[in-house]
């Protein structure tokens, strides 16, 4: 209830402050025809999660505020991209509005040409509020949602960063100093594991494909790029075989045991257990981390960015978008809803609940939103890892064979396998693939 | 139809040229099951192998490739990988629930007290879901949480990775694969032994054999017939298992077991290279014919030495 009052008066500020705005900026500027579209049916498919929730619960406002019918439907996300990918190739789509996941579904989508374009009606004054503008977007969500040529394709919604859960409690048990580097990470790590007490130092997604999601970061602040000029891969360098070796010693001297088939799912059963001391991965989960009906680590968890590699400082940024079907027949229609579910309330109300970081600037830094997040060490995090936000993997359309051949190798150095072996064997693998795919 | 039975022959006989348009009338009724058939069957095999033919991937337009996607077969370890797991995988789910489904037809076509109802629970497994049967496991293998290491801390076993590590999620698998259906195998068999005459086993008695030559020379030869019933429908059953290796590893830890289905469907479904996936669909097609094809000659084969030998 708390949250929805002030997200209700975050929402009336956010208005009344487009309204100022109006009223002293540009008096030509004409208001959002909301009701022009009345009466149409729209048709939403969204990926199973927080944020397809925050977009069912409020629905019928969006209904109230411009007659338009919303029907949507919530899918697993693999199920989901698997669907959207089929019904977009046979150009007849059941769906409006579609919900992407821009670190796999980018190349695709635009290569495929499925999305419209959302550039004329960002400039339409009748259909996108004054303060919806591109800049408001960060750094990420626009080099997600634009592409080559500079349209926007669809609305940047969610982003994930990835940041360092820490159990307060083990880390005073055993006098350990929160890590700054992930060398000193790998060293605090070997410190807290007690197998005995079947406590460990760290865990993570040892899992094939998921895994790539973690490694990255490591890959990353070990000064690793993903592709060169020409769109060569390079994640078989040596900053990839320095970061793997980090990923396997953490892995397989201070996690638990079975770890290569851990999903996040199975990393945040350990750490809400309170048997693992660190887990780097996606900002969503603090919500069950601090249920107490799920979790026994409540109000004993530390949130903070990825620690720093030799080569810098970054967190892997991955991130949805929210995007009308090419073959729509009701794109304007379509389009208030995407700019709706893109909303500046929505943003506050997806935020507070802890479901999502939006892409806006203008949520994220909001003061009066912020009173409304629960967990204030979290959304600091959340702050201090958009400032170091870098893409988590190539944008390049194999991604999901790319995530397959590479997370493998990483998984098999967890049972011994050599990083330098594994990862060169992997991208002889990949190559071919990335290059008939590009070329295509 | 009796009279139709009846006269047919007859007036067919009476006058063989003029009524030969009579012929083809039956043809009308063939048409709807040959429409089903060509829909439904050959059509989307033939349409297989056309896709196999072309580089088809999603969202870029198709191009006739001839044999191309075929020649990477070989060139690709995870599908060289991938027919070995197959073959370890099927080899394990046949062999394993054939020996422990013929014990437990044995044991249970004794008569003891408690046997309908015996009999009732352990045919239990076969009637659930798989993806239901696999969730349930993977909790029981979970290296930390799981009851299965929990038990084995009882008698003193230390804690084993089941599913969690490359050279043990195979047989892990395979020991699901035959809790759930050793079962049917035991259905099976159970018939088998409900035709046995228990002429032989009289004589037996009386030439003072012992339980184990009984069931050498006597149970086993005239059950072996539902023996390969049973193999020849556990090994098509076990070549394209999919729903409880997808619940439980997808596969993993890394593709220590991707089986060739698994394969197919990462191919198709996650990097949406339809043509490729369709020509390891097409060899995996040609795999099961064979194995298929194998089985069926055995059997064959053994029966004619059956009846040689009576002859």
């Amino acid at each position: 209830m708390v949250n929805r009052n002030i997200s209700r008066r975050t929402l009336l500020t956010g208005t009344a402050a487009a309204g100022a705005l109006s009223l002293t900026g540009l008096p030509a500027r004409a208001d959002i025809n909301w009701k022009k579209y009345s009466g149409t049916k729209l048709e939403v498919i969204l990926a199973k999660g927080p944020r397809g929730d925050n977009l069912q619960k409020y629905i019928k406002e969006f209904t109230e505020l411009s007659g338009i019918q919303v029907e949507s439907e919530q899918i697993p996300e693999q199920q989901q991209r698997q669907k959207v990918v089929i019904e977009l190739t046979s150009g007849r789509p059941s769906f409006d509005v579609v919900h992407l996941s821009y670190h796999v579904q980018k190349r695709q989508f635009e290569k495929g040409g499925w999305l419209a374009d959302m550039t004329p009606y960002l400039k339409d004054p009748t259909l996108t509020p004054p303060d919806l503008v591109e800049s408001d977007f960060s750094a990420a969500g626009l080099q997600y949602a634009r592409n080559d040529k500079g349209q926007m394709l669809s609305l940047p919604w969610s982003v994930d960063y990835f940041i360092l859960y820490y159990n307060k409690e083990l880390f005073q048990k055993k006098g350990v100093e929160l890590p700054k580097t992930l060398e000193e990470m790998a060293i605090a790590a070997e410190k807290l594991t007690d197998p005995k007490e079947g406590v460990y130092g760290f865990v993570g997604r040892g899992l094939r494909n998921a895994n790539m999601a973690m490694w990255t970061n490591f890959y990353l602040n070990y000064g690793g790029e993903f592709l060169d000029a020409k769109g060569n891969i390079l994640s078989d360098g040596p900053e990839a075989i320095e970061a793997t070796k980090l990923y396997q010693r953490l892995l397989t001297k201070s996690a638990p045991p079975g770890v290569a088939g851990f999903n996040w799912m199975e990393s945040m059963a350990s750490f809400t257990q309170g048997r693992a001391a660190m887990w780097i991965d996606a900002d969503g989960w603090a919500p069950p981390l601090e249920d107490p009906a799920a979790s026994r680590v409540v109000g004993k968890v530390g949130y903070t960015r990825v620690p720093a590699g030799p080569k810098g400082q970054f967190s892997s940024t991955y991130g949805d978008g929210i995007g009308i079907a090419a073959a729509s027949k009701n794109k304007e229609a379509a389009y208030l809803l995407c700019q709706w579910v893109a909303s500046k309330g929505q943003g506050a109300r997806l935020l507070q609940a802890g479901g999502g970081v939006p892409f806006r600037n203008s949520i994220v830094d909001d003061p009066e939103v912020a009173k409304g997040v629960k967990t204030k060490e979290w959304l600091q995090s959340v702050i201090d890892s958009a400032k170091i936000s870098k893409l988590g993997l190539p944008v390049i359309i194999p991604v999901a064979e790319y995530r397959d051949t590479v997370g493998a190798a990483l998984t098999a150095t967890l049972s011994g396998a050599d990083p330098a072996t594994e990862l060169k064997k992997a991208h002889e693998q990949f190559r071919p693939i990335l290059e008939r795919s590009e070329k295509a | 139809m009796s009279v139709i039975t009846q006269t047919s022959p007859a007036a067919a006989q009476d006058a063989a040229p003029e009524k030969q348009w009579h012929r083809p009338s039956y043809w009308p009724f063939v048409v709807p099951a040959l429409v089903v058939v060509l829909a439904i069957i050959i059509f989307p095999w033939l349409f297989t192998i056309w896709m196999s033919l072309n580089e088809w991937k999603v969202g870029v337009p198709t191009t006739f490739v001839g044999l191309a996607n075929y020649l990477r077969l070989p060139s690709d370890p995870r599908f060289i990988e991938a027919v070995g797991h197959t073959l370890v995988y099927t080899g394990l789910s046949v062999l394993l629930p054939l020996l422990f489904g013929t014990f437990a037809a044995v044991v249970f076509h004794q008569k003891f007290a408690g046997r309908g109802f015996l009999r009732g629970v352990f045919i239990m497994p076969m009637m659930a879901t798989p993806v239901a049967i696999g969730l349930v496991w993977t909790m029981m293998f979970h290296p930390q949480l799981g009851v299965l290491n929990y038990l084995l801390s009882l008698v003193g076993i230390p804690p084993q990775l089941w599913v969690f590590h490359p050279a043990t999620v195979i047989p892990s698998l395979v020991l699901v694969e035959t809790w759930q259906w050793t079962p049917l195998v035991m259905l099976i068999v159970l018939g088998g032994l409900a035709a046995i005459p228990t002429e032989p086993y009289e004589s037996a008695q009386i030439d003072g054999a012992s339980f184990w030559q009984v069931f050498r020379f006597i149970t086993l030869p005239l059950i072996m017939p539902f023996l390969f019933i049973a193999g020849m429908i556990r090994m098509i059953d076990a070549v394209k298992s999919f729903d409880i290796i997808f619940a439980i590893t997808q596969g993993g830890p890394g593709s220590a077991s991707e089986t060739i289905n698994l394969y197919l469907y990462s191919v198709a479904f996650a990097y949406y290279d339809i043509g490729y996936g369709s020509a390891i669909a097409v060899i995996f097609f040609l795999l099961i014919v064979a194995l298929a094809a194998v089985m069926l000659y055995f059997r064959q084969r053994m029966l004619w030495t059956e009846t040689g030998s009576d002859a």
